[in-house]
């Protein structure tokens, strides 16, 4: 089971230290970490993916909220949330078969944003199914490089996770 | 700068009057010069010890005897990890202490300069809370939240790191009057729901179990626990740090659980239909193999750290809160409770009975279990502290405790060399109570050097040695499961104890046959500075009953006793 947390916690130096030593000190394994700030510029914001039965996520919960800069948690259920990821990814890419990956690209809604004489960088925007298919898809041109970013979450509708709200 | 300003140095010192501090164990260092230049006016007592690693423990001692929080001070670099011992402990065992550590100039962090150590990076995992100060503004509102956060809650460690510069700087000083921290909400309501399932739940209950923690004492809840216990008539098992939550000799009172707990504490435990438990966590020293662990019982788990639920065993009824406000609501809810069938009380008290605790009493050689009892009878109130080891679990097991924070041990990090400088806390902390540390020869040698300390602070505490010649706890798992290869455990002859407590202008005793144990003890309570007594033990001597490790806590060994 993989479970997306949302965690708020203090904009100061030293917490993403503090959270990701938690994590492997307690054994925990993140599969996905994003930190940026919020639209309150002394909260930021965590999307941590971690997997584990109910029992883990528990004990994540709670040793997470014994964090003094942590401010809350809240966890997103895939179906009342989506989450995005972005990748960028450099394919080899010559006369032959450009017009085939900008095809690809083109159905996955993904731009093409560097033309070398030898590759492409794509850049795809999605979940992570959407990222693995491309990704797929690219693979027998010759993947270079690839980077990806966390995942970043948000509930759907009007529910909302705000610093002011705790 | 103004007339009004004053340097980070004196602001601190003047944080740490507002806080209530009166005593402070440290040692000094370069980067604490303007401190410590300030602390020589100041009338914080300050103590000097002779290691770091004694300063927090001392600390620790003193937070634990006394409730308040302990304050212990080092300087950057190697002051500061040799605090990280003492730390670690604290942490283990939630006891409040501040520690502050002096810490390379601003400019100068991160650049491996002289004496520098990352010590909030060091002690990020065994802290509760940690800060490095860069800006002296926030000086006054970083002490008044480490102390809040050191002793509220489920309490623990609070380190401040101070850069040089920070303490010259001068600023406008003002302390802040309250706390304001968005992330950390220590009071909790008692929640009213599950406090009436728990009593429908205790009703129903043919054979209840309490087992307390250190969370009670911590809670200042032994009178909320022996209200509860007698209102419900249930036995109460104290683990190793619970000990004193209830009354020793009291009938209900069923010792200590687990690896060398009673055989009747784990006879009940593992009997029992429903385990009330209250600030304790399930520690593997209590719950021997976790599967066989009370395999008949509903659990109800009552603390106020919401991460101990489920860590290591399923619970029934969590309630989240402080033991002593949720135990007198329970309390409440059974007032006038029907009482149950006397069988599951008899039960108990036939396996008191049968199976006490017992060891072979010996003519001419000293068994320490004999040394401990002779203690209980000629203090029965002391403060006991202890070293780790089997020095400690006889203290444990055969000195009655009455009152809290009147045994004081390492429990979750097993520290060797902690039960001497506690003791030194402890006694600062109680001026007025006699203070023991029931020591190992091993332990003991870890922090002797603090026999300078009370030497020249005129503390008075009793080491009471328990000299077996050996690592004896470790000598006894070889003893027992390899085959009798006593790998480097053989201590014996290090010192002459007695010539090192007079080296250090201190009294020294040795009592080397059983007739002699209660006259050096008699002689020890009466002399005017600190005591060491050196008895010679029986080196081969065990504890017992033990678990061995993985087994279920019924599966005791014990020893044949001659009659
Ligand atoms: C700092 C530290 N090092 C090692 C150990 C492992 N250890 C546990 S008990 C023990 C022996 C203690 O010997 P002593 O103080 O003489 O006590 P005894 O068991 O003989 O009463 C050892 C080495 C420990 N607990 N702490
Ligand atoms: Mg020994």
């Amino acid at each position: 089971m993989k479970h997306t947390l949302a965690v708020l916690v203090e904009n100061k130096p030293g917490v993403l230290a503090r959270v990701s030593g938690l994590f492997s000190r307690r054994g925990f394994n993140i599969e996905s970490l994003a930190v940026g700030t919020t639209e309150d510029l002394t909260v930021s914001r965590m999307t941590i993916v971690v997997a584990g039965d109910d029992r883990v996520l528990a004990q994540v919960t709670s040793q997470l909220g014994k964090l003094i800069d942590v401010i809350s948690i809240s966890d997103l259920p895939p179906d009342e949330s989506v989450d995005r990821g972005l990748a960028l990814i450099k394919v080899a890419a010559d006369t032959e078969t450009r017009s085939e990956i900008m095809q690809i690209a083109d159905i996955f809604r993904a731009k093409i944003i560097d033309v070398g004489a030898e590759t492409l960088i794509v850049e795809v925007t999605g979940d992570q199914a959407k990222i693995v298919a491309i990704t797929d898809m690219l693979d027998r041109f010759g993947i270079r490089e690839l980077v990806r970013t966390g995942r970043i979450a948000m509930s759907r509708g009007t529910k909302m996770i705000t610093g002011g709200n705790i | 700068m103004t007339d009004t300003s004053i340097s980070g140095a004196k602001a601190l010192i003047a944080c740490l009057r507002n806080e209530g501090v009166d005593t402070i164990f440290g040692y000094p260092g370069g980067v604490l010069l303007p401190l410590y230049d300030e602390l020589y006016d100041s009338d914080i007592r300050h103590i000097l010890v002779r290691h770091e690693q004694g300063a927090a423990h001392a600390a620790d001692g003193y937070a634990r005897a006394t409730g308040k929080v302990g304050v212990c001070l080092a300087t950057s670099g190697p002051g500061a990890t040799n605090l990280v011992t003492g730390i670690a402990n604290a942490y283990m065992d939630s006891v409040p202490i501040v520690a502050i550590t002096g810490q390379v100039p601003t400019p100068m962090i991160g650049n491996d300069a002289f004496q520098e150590a990352d010590i909030t990076g060091i002690t990020l995992p065994i802290t509760k809370h940690n800060y490095l100060i860069k800006n002296i503004n926030d000086l006054p509102w970083v002490v008044k939240e480490a102390f809040y956060i050191a002793s509220t809650g489920r309490p623990g460690p609070v380190l401040i790191d101070l850069p040089k510069d920070i303490t010259t700087e001068e600023f406008e000083f003002e302390y802040p009057k309250r706390v304001y921290l968005r992330g950390y909400h220590p009071d909790i309501a008692v929640d009213n729901d599950r406090v009436k399932r728990a009593a429908s739940m205790i009703r129903e209950s043919k054979r209840p179990v309490i087992y307390a923690g250190g969370g009670v004492i911590i809670s200042n809840a032994a009178s909320e626990l022996l209200k509860l216990a007698e209102t419900i008539m249930a036995p109460v098992t104290t683990t190793l740090l619970g000990i004193g939550a209830f009354p020793g000799t009291h009938q209900l009172a069923l010792g200590m659980p687990g690896m060398h707990g009673t055989k009747y504490a784990n006879y009940a435990i593992q009997e029992s239909d429903l385990l009330i438990t209250v600030g304790a966590r399930f520690d593997d020293r209590v719950t021997g193999k976790i599967d066989a662990f009370a395999p008949h019982a509903k659990v109800i788990h009552i603390d106020i750290d919401p991460a101990e639920i489920g860590k290591n065993i399923r619970v029934d009824l969590p309630i989240i809160g402080n033991a002593g406000p949720v135990m007198q609501s329970l309390g409440s809810h059974l007032q006038g409770m029907q009482t149950r069938s006397q069988e599951w009380l008899a039960k108990i008290a036939a396996w008191k009975k049968e199976q006490p605790l017992q060891y072979n009493r010996s003519e001419n050689v000293i068994k320490p279990q004999q040394v401990v009892q002779e203690f209980y009878d000629a203090c029965p109130d002391a403060i006991i502290v202890t070293e780790v080891g089997q020095n400690q679990m006889w203290a444990a097991q055969y000195f009655k405790f009455e009152s809290p924070r009147t045994f004081i041990t390492s429990g979750g990090l097993g520290t060797m060399g902690y039960g001497f400088p506690a003791a030194m806390g402890a006694k600062v902390g109680c001026p007025d109570k006699t203070v023991i540390d029931i020591a190992g020869d091993g332990s003991f040698q870890m922090m002797s050097q603090e026999l300078a300390t009370v030497a020249k602070n005129d503390i008075k505490v009793i080491v009471a040695i328990l000299n077996n010649g050996n690592l004896g706890m470790v000598r006894q798992w070889q003893q027992l499961f390899f085959d009798e290869r006593y790998s480097y455990t053989n201590i014996a002859d290090s010192v002459d104890f007695v010539k090192l407590a007079e080296a250090y202008g201190l009294i020294g005793i040795r009592v080397d046959e059983p007739s002699g144990i209660s006259s050096a003890i008699s002689e020890a309570l009466a002399a005017d500075r600190t005591v060491v007594i050196d008895f010679v033990v029986d080196p081969m001597e065990n504890v017992f009953p033990m678990v061995p490790a993985g087994a279920a806590i019924n599966e005791i060994l014990d020893l044949e006793v001659a009659s």
